[in-house]
């Protein structure tokens, strides 16, 4: 259950960020990964268990999932994989790369406007 | 309200720490390996097969990460290299910060292999960067051959596969060719090696890997 630990390093972002701005953060958007090796509905209900009767309340945990996607090596397609099959879909080729998928990443924050 | 992009990792500050460490690290000329498994895949015997095979005075030491316990300290101190525990109180997995805390007494040019066992779990550690050169996946041929596909992240970020255990090939339903073709579908680029850490057979090919990869040479047996 490390979805704890990650929840606090994200509040702690947003404390820093609402300093920085001088203004109560509404919500936060983050970026996860297939491959990220974060639930997320695990670390929604963390986000949550932080922020509750806090100074950082109400808070917004927005999420957006991303695929895991490959590139092959051989004609550059790019491709979501499905079942676990990362043969490119257009040529065949076994050898393809990790595009995307193990994003744990901030993507904006929403501020009040003061 | 107003939309502020934020492009930025979440664990900015383990990443931060984490790219600190590497950077000692390549300074020193310590080549780092992160083992990370279930409880019980084999990780510790692994370690102490590893360093009953070193000549004594090499440049190598251990980090340990358990929930609770030092009992993987004392076993893996018993072949005079230095070993620490790293008790995380809870925490499933080990993070930058507590290795940057538990290398702190040693001179960061006394080392040319760390190798850290990170605490037995196959969801938590993967998250989480210790500045580590390489990452090696434990599974043991008691656990299911489908592992790999249950736990993508974990085996995606694998630069080595260690298959432990295959002294109980004969006893368990466990497919070998199965779990090497699952581990290539989550991970083409992972090199596998099979062991047994009871019998030993196999343990050369992963010594050779350390060999190569650290420049640590193993005594011959």
């Amino acid at each position: 259950m490390h979805e704890m630990s990650i929840a606090a390093s994200m509040l702690e972002a947003v404390r820093a960020e609402s300093a920085r701005y001088d203004a109560h953060v509404l919500a936060v958007g983050v970026k996860i990964g297939e491959l990220s090796g974060v639930d997320s509905d695990s670390l929604r209900f963390c986000f949550d268990a932080l922020v509750q009767d806090t100074d950082l309340a109400p808070l917004a945990l927005e999420i957006e999932l991303l695929p895991w996607r490959n590139r092959c090596r051989r004609c550059a397609r790019d491709f979501t994989v499905q079942d676990y099959q990362t043969e490119c879909p257009q040529c065949g080729s076994a050898e393809t790369d990790l595009a995307s998928g193990r994003e744990l990443e901030f993507a904006y924050m929403e501020i009040e406007n003061t | 309200m107003t939309r502020m992009p934020l492009e930025r990792k979440v664990l900015t500050e383990n990443d931060r720490l984490a790219a600190d460490l590497r950077q000692g690290f390549l300074r020193h000329g310590t080549w780092c390996v992160n083992l990370i498994s279930s409880p019980g895949s084999g990780k510790t015997a692994l370690l102490e097969r590893t360093l009953a095979s070193f000549e004594p005075g090499r440049r190598v030491a251990v980090l340990t990460g358990d929930i609770q316990t030092d009992n993987d300290a004392q076993r893996l101190a018993r072949y005079g290299f230095p070993v620490r525990q790293i008790t995380t109180g809870g925490a499933c997995h080990l993070d930058a910060r507590m290795v940057t805390s538990a290398l702190h007494e040693w001179p960061p040019d006394s080392l040319d292999l760390l190798l850290i066992e990170n605490v037995g779990n196959l969801v938590c550690p993967t998250s989480y960067d210790l500045g580590e050169e390489a990452r090696v996946v434990l599974l043991s041929v008691t656990e299911g051959e489908d592992k790999p596909l249950k736990y993508p992240a974990t085996f995606n970020r694998a630069d080595l596969v260690v298959l432990n255990k295959i002294d109980l090939l004969p006893y368990v339903p466990f497919r070998i060719e199965l779990a090497r073709e699952y581990i290539r579908r989550v991970q083409p680029d992972a090199e596998i090696v099979e062991v047994s850490c009871t019998t030993g057979d196999g343990l050369d090919a992963w010594l050779h890997w350390i060999d190569t990869k650290a420049g640590v040479a193993a005594r011959p047996a």
